[in-house]
């Protein structure tokens, strides 16, 4: 049932997103160059992985080594997706106090922020995952690396399940990335919150190593925080380290951090933008 | 022997030709199409020591080239050059080490530092000699008024005051050449008095040789003696400005305060090229008729409150000898060489 | 040579300079350090974890690699603080301040080495160090007078091809302004690369990284050398020792690519 009221009432939201989305379509040089060097660590990362695993059996091998080399190339191809930075452009509008423009239009700030966010978590990694996807599933085989490949997903419903979680990831990333961006209103000194905050992205979420690989005894912690529903469930689903029927947990656990974040940033940003009028800002 | 010696320099550019959109630049990787452009085509000219030479020419008219191949940055084509018996771009080190350069739109100091430190710096770099520097410093710090300036960081100077440390950071050590480009850009009236005077008299006390290149065309008439006028990379006028002017007309302006804004101004001898008000510019040919008749003849037919004759700016004049260079390639460049000898 | 000892303390005036500058916005320098500590940290909280659950890599241990690891932070962390210049060299050009550079009568490698002294690597200098320290408590090492030199010889030497790499980076702005980050495959993939020893790799990935950008002479082969363990890869012992000349060597080669990029720039004009 089509809802014409809401449809007009999102209608700046989306703008802004095509907008921004198309924009940043353009920047094909950058995302050119860092490509190389994302398959460059791919590659050595999974060097090291293969010779660890190697040296070792079974027994402490949580998955198989062509699901991690799957897991590091996905987190490559999904690298800008993950909420670890907040781009130059915003970062120096908000130190010059450029919020203010902000507040001046007639839309709701956070829902604006969260489609800018969309945006900037989507387009890159359009730019970058294409040919990344290419390289990790057709090329490396043809360079007789096929070992070291993306292999293709475990099953039809891994797949399906995949694409759902996806969508879940992207959810929660930009919860988080505005979280990012309203910690400019609470402090000018936010770069040293955004260096934390991308440890934890990078080390949580299984970018920096997979989270399997980590000790057993924080398995259940870390499956618990936001950060694993960005990157690390997502692409076990794909691999099959997770069962299908699990699906519906990771939906749930992404679904409410989502929430959970939204509502905290809409919180802090209300907060936040009072204390600024307040001193007049 | 002439201190700057300039011989039929030629400086080419390829430029790379992309075509459009996606397709164009895939085919760009197979196949670069170049446009040339000569940027310099034949430049000659020689500098005596001492001398204050105004450098203009349009954009794109191969100022900057030339005084990039002069300073040893650029390699040119073909042509000779020396300055001071070196070849600029040959003896970079020892050439560099005896010239001045100022960018008008880009400082040269260190943007957080005081302007004293990026002068120690600079002697550091220059390796002058410590009784040499203390002398140069001090007396540049007198002559452009920089004692109140020396601790203050270089981002917090105005535009007037940062260009005054430029002008002596260029000069800390000692060189017999200056070369100034655009040094009175965005400066107040006060402050570009202040650095006009300055290197008149950098010129005239110490006989350091001036290469000003510049659009503002006040400046070029208060210090120059001597004006080049570039354009396609090729020399249209070398001579004072004098002769410049004599050059593309012997026009002479006419202005005129009408008592009343309305009157008519006629005179067969006198061209109307303006009007704004009560005052009117005529224009006319001092050879045709003589200013004072032309003056009688007209305040003879109007009241008028107040008249002077002047020049034509040298803006115009200098407008007209492109324009025409651009009509006749050949011709123009054929009168520079008459203007050299001259 | 008075020559070299001016350009050094030249040199010195610059970084004193630079030192100066940064010191201005301390707060935000030393929140930058410590984020950088942080990142590096959680580097290595991975590399434990990885030999918590495996205990070892075709038989090296967590204490030698250790001795790799600490080896190459400090060894990157160094170059990075001197190489600002060269890797910010894209927009140099593109701003016109190379043109003023070419204007001093001074080497332009000088000056770009001068451009900055980044006190923020500082936080990977620390990490690197405390890396080393762990690798000199927990691994059983045979100090002497020689392997000692052997390990400050090889972080100079290490600094060299490191900065090589950047000066080649930044040569290639000369060419082209465009995808200069494919360098950062062979410096930030070159130290992710030579935290572990070069024996895990494949022969072809060792070969580009000992015969083309030398990263393995200045660290698995005097690593081994220090460690006095047998070379899996079958290298004499002597191999540790000499290995490192490498560096300055490949220095000499990219400098020579650099001084065809300046030539290149001056014929060309911007």
């Amino acid at each position: 049932m089509i809802h014409p009221g809401a449809a007009s009432r999102l209608a700046p939201y989306r703008a802004l997103f095509g907008a921004r989305f198309r924009m940043l379509l353009q920047y094909r040089a950058a995302a050119l160059g860092g490509l190389a060097t994302q398959i460059a660590f791919g590659l050595i990362l999974i060097m090291i992985y293969d010779a660890f695993y190697r040296s070792s059996t079974a027994a402490v091998q949580p998955m198989a080594f062509r699901q991690v080399a799957s897991y590091v190339w996905l987190g490559q191809a999904l690298l800008m997706m993950l909420p670890w930075n907040v781009d130059s452009e915003m970062r120096a509008m908000m130190r010059s106090g450029g919020v203010a423009y902000e507040l001046s239009r007639p839309v709701d700030l956070y829902t604006w922020w969260y489609a800018r966010a969309a945006a900037q978590r989507t387009a890159p990694v359009v730019l970058r995952a294409v040919p990344m996807l290419v390289f990790a599933m057709v090329g490396l085989p043809l360079l007789g690396l096929g070992e070291w490949r993306l292999g293709p997903p475990a099953s039809l419903a891994a797949a399906i399940g995949f694409a759902a979680a996806l969508v879940g990831a992207l959810a929660v990333a930009c919860a988080f990335s505005v979280l990012l961006y309203i910690a400019w209103i609470w402090t000018l000194a936010a770069d040293g919150i955004v260096t934390v905050a991308s440890t934890a992205v990078s080390m949580l979420s299984g970018l920096l190593i997979p989270l399997p690989l980590f000790p057993d005894w924080a398995r259940t912690a870390l499956r618990w925080l936001p950060f694993a529903g960005i990157l690390d469930q997502p692409a076990r689903i794909y691999t099959g380290h997770i069962a299908s029927g699990e699906l519906a947990a990771v939906l749930a656990r992404q679904l409410g951090w989502t929430a959970v974040l939204i509502a905290l940033g809409r919180r802090l940003l209300a907060r936040g933008l009072r204390r600024v009028v307040v001193q007049g800002g | 022997m002439a201190q700057i010696v300039v011989e039929q320099l030629v400086k080419t550019y390829q430029i790379a030709e992309r075509a459009p959109g996606l397709w164009g630049a895939v085919r760009g990787l197979a196949r670069r199409r170049h446009r040339t452009v000569r940027a310099l085509d034949g430049v000659s000219f020689a500098i005596e020591r001492g001398e204050l030479v105004g450098y203009i020419g349009p954009n794109g008219a191969g100022k900057s080239t030339t005084v990039k191949a002069l300073s040893g940055i650029l390699v040119p084509d073909s042509g000779r050059c020396e300055v001071a018996g070196r070849v600029p771009w040959r003896q970079r080190l020892d050439h560099v080490a005896r010239i001045g350069v100022v960018f008008g739109q880009r400082t040269q100091l260190w943007w957080d530092l005081p302007v004293v430190e990026s002068f120690e710096l600079l002697r550091d770099i220059y390796r002058v000699p410590p009784a040499r520097f203390a002398q140069a410093r001090d007396q540049l710090i007198a002559l452009l008024d920089l004692a109140p300036l020396l601790d203050v960081p270089v981002r917090q100077l105005s535009l007037g005051q940062r260009m005054r440390c430029d002008l002596a950071a260029a000069l800390l050590h000692a060189p017999d050449i200056l070369f100034l480009d655009e040094p009175t850009i965005g400066l107040d009236a006060v402050s570009k008095l202040a650095v006009r005077d300055f290197i008149q008299r950098l010129n005239r006390d110490d006989g350091v040789t001036v290469i000003l290149t510049t659009h503002d065309m006040d400046d070029i008439e208060a210090l120059c003696t001597r004006v080049m006028v570039i354009a396609g990379g090729k020399i249209l006028s070398d001579g004072t400005l004098g002769e410049l002017r004599r050059r593309v007309s012997r026009e002479r302006w006419l202005t005129i305060d009408l008592a009343e804004a309305g009157a008519v101004i006629d005179d067969p001898a006198a061209q109307v090229i303006r009007r704004d008000g009560a005052r009117v510019w005529l224009a006319f040919d001092p050879e045709v008729v003589a200013p004072a008749e032309l003056i009688r003849r007209v305040t003879s037919r109007c009241a008028i409150r107040d008249l002077f004759v002047e020049n034509p700016p040298i803006e115009t004049v200098v407008a007209r000898l492109y324009a025409a260079h651009r009509l006749d390639p050949q011709g123009a460049a054929g009168g520079a060489a008459q203007g050299a000898a001259t | 040579m008075t020559g070299l000892g001016n350009a050094i303390a030249l040199y010195g005036r610059y970084a004193a300079a630079s030192v100066k500058s940064q010191l201005q916005y301390r707060a935000s320098a030393v929140m930058t350090a410590l984020g950088t500590l942080l990142i590096t940290a959680s580097e290595f909280v991975a590399v434990w974890a990885l030999f918590d659950r495996f205990g070892q890599i075709h038989g090296w241990r967590l204490p030698e690699i250790a001795l790799f690891y600490g080896l190459i932070s400090i060894t990157w962390a160094l170059c990075d603080a001197i190489a600002r210049g060269f890797d910010n060299f894209a927009q140099i050009v593109k701003s016109g301040e190379f043109d003023r550079i070419l204007l001093r009568p001074r080497s332009t490698v000088l000056q770009l080495l001068g451009q900055e002294l980044t006190l923020r690597r500082v936080g990977r200098l620390v990490q690197g160090a405390a890396v080393l320290g762990y690798a000199f408590a927990a691994g059983r090492i045979d100090w002497t007078p020689g392997r000692a030199v052997l390990l400050v010889g090889s972080i100079g030497c290490g600094i060299c091809v490191f900065l090589g790499i950047v000066m080649l980076q930044a040569a290639s702005a000369f060419w082209t302004v465009e995808s200069l980050e494919v360098w950062n495959s062979f410096t930030y993939g070159g130290v992710t690369m030579g935290q572990y020893p070069l024996a895990i790799y494949r022969p072809w990935f060792r070969a580009l990284f000992i015969y083309v950008f030398p990263i393995g002479c200045v660290t698995y082969f005097p690593g081994v050398a220090i460690l006095g363990r047998p070379d899996p890869l079958g290298a004499p012992p002597i191999v540790g020792w000499l290995a490192p000349l490498a560096g300055p060597v490949f220095l000499a080669g990219c400098l020579q690519i650099w001084r065809i990029g300046v030539r290149h720039y001056r014929s060309t004009g911007s």
